[in-house]
């Protein structure tokens, strides 16, 4: 294992001789970091990388010194991701089982499954909730599962592609919130700028490359002059 | 499965998955093969019993017996009708009603009581001795899936049929079908998306 952090180096990638990134330079070590972009940019490309979900044509990203090409497997158990529609990330019936569920794929003791998954419902206020199925709370309780289903797992890094976009105001301040407060470098990507109050970093991408790259004050005037 | 399960703390509760699975097995074959109306009103009382151990009312069967019922209204005619409304034909149709509806209620008590993780548990420990040619960890999250999925696809057809109303076109087929294919196909690719994200792509 070498450097720490998040590096992405030369990275390029296309979908069918179409360009979504091109040569993507970047050492991702602070630990709020937004990411903004209109739709098409290749901005969730970019996050999905962190986590081996799409690979570079070119170049290379690490993670912690983890090859995403090569140790995927290894950059999974380090890398959470958070998904726009928790609905597709949900795989077992109830709110407790599929939070314990990671912990048992991962051959876990029952009772070191049974603690953390209590710890984690406690933890995100799902306690009441352990026995509903998941497929009849609310959106931002849907949402609040999928967190808890990532984090309960112990990552080190947390990346959430526009976790916000289905959620009403309430819940967005709510997940927004918690992604906040918690402990693991978190890397958000969202068209939702007030998600990004009080973060370290914010990238731009637009066309497939990165066009601003600064705190947020200065990153978030640069896309919304390339808005106007 | 699908959200049926009812928390408790009862003796049927906390039964092993895999013991319930097998009693339930024997219950569904006594059922099956018995031929006296006595006996069969003592099988029915015991699982009316069982209910009561597990602290449920036999109501909370409905959801799954209601639409038998429905089957039932008209197949015992039809069987009195192929007996000749002879008493031996209204006896074999009324054991048939009957044989379906403990049946159903048993298994209906089996998912009442039991998590879909235990049940998974369970089928895992029974494919053990085929572990050379079956993945239990596969089929249990296969059977996992499956289940989770119905809710979802359900909800997709919901939304298109109410697409499809909105916008005029209750009677075409294609206006349901198609949308439905490719939001499922979607769906399925944003799973298993999700499935790699969270380390389940070995």
């Amino acid at each position: 294992m070498t450097a720490a952090g998040i590096r992405f180096e030369s990275v390029s990638h296309g979908f069918d001789a179409h360009p979504v990134l091109q040569g993507i330079d970047l050492n991702l070590t602070e630990r709020r970091i937004g990411i903004v972009g209109a739709n098409g940019s290749g901005k969730s490309t970019l996050a999905r990388m962190i986590n081996g979900l799409v690979t570079p044509d070119s170049g290379t990203v690490t993670v912690n010194g983890l090859d995403v090409r090569r140790q995927a497997k290894l950059v999974r158990r380090e890398v959470g991701f958070i998904f726009t529609n928790p609905d597709n990330q949900i795989v077992m019936p109830t709110v407790q089982e599929d939070v314990a569920f990671t912990l048992r794929r991962r051959g876990l003791p029952a009772d070191e499954i049974a603690r953390r998954t209590a710890e984690a419902l406690d933890r995100f206020g799902l306690t009441a909730l352990a026995e509903r199925p998941a497929h009849r709370l609310s959106g931002g309780q849907k949402q609040l599962l999928a967190l808890a289903a990532v984090l309960v797992a112990g990552p080190s890094i947390v990346v959430a592609d526009e976790p916000t976009t289905l959620l009403d105001a309430r819940n967005t301040r709510l997940i927004t919130g918690l992604l906040v407060s918690l402990t693991q470098q978190v890397i958000v990507v969202t068209h939702d700028l007030d998600v990004l109050d009080g973060f370290d970093r914010v990238i731009v991408i637009d066309e497939g490359r990165v066009v601003a790259d600064d705190v947020p004050a200065v990153a978030l005037a640069t896309y919304l002059s390339l808005l106007s | 499965m699908i959200g049926l399960y009812r928390p408790g703390n009862s003796l049927v509760h906390r039964a092993p998955a895999l013991l319930k699975l097998g009693l339930l097995a024997v219950g569904m074959l006594m059922i099956g093969v018995v031929g006296d109306p006595l006996v069969f009103v003592w099988a029915a009382a015991a699982v009316v019993g069982l209910y009561a151990l597990a602290g449920m009312p036999p109501t909370a069967a409905w959801p799954q017996v209601g639409p038998i019922l429905w089957i039932l209204l008209f197949a015992v005619p039809v069987q009195v009708l192929v007996a000749g409304g002879s008493a031996a034909g209204w006896l074999t149709a009324g054991l048939m009603a009957g044989r379906l509806v403990v049946a159903v209620a048993l298994a209906a008590l089996f998912t009442l009581t039991t998590t879909v993780t235990a049940v998974l548990e369970a089928f895992q420990v029974l494919l053990k001795p085929f572990f050379r040619w079956v993945d239990a960890d596969r089929v249990g999250l296969l059977v996992a899936l499956t289940i989770r999925c119905i809710p979802l696809v359900a909800a997709i057809v919901r939304e298109v049929l109410e697409a499809r109303r909105a916008r005029g076109a209750e009677g075409s087929i294609v206006a349901l079908a198609v949308p439905v294919v490719v939001r499922s196909l979607y769906a399925a690719d944003a799973i298993g998306e999700a499935l790699a994200a969270r380390g389940l792509d070995d």
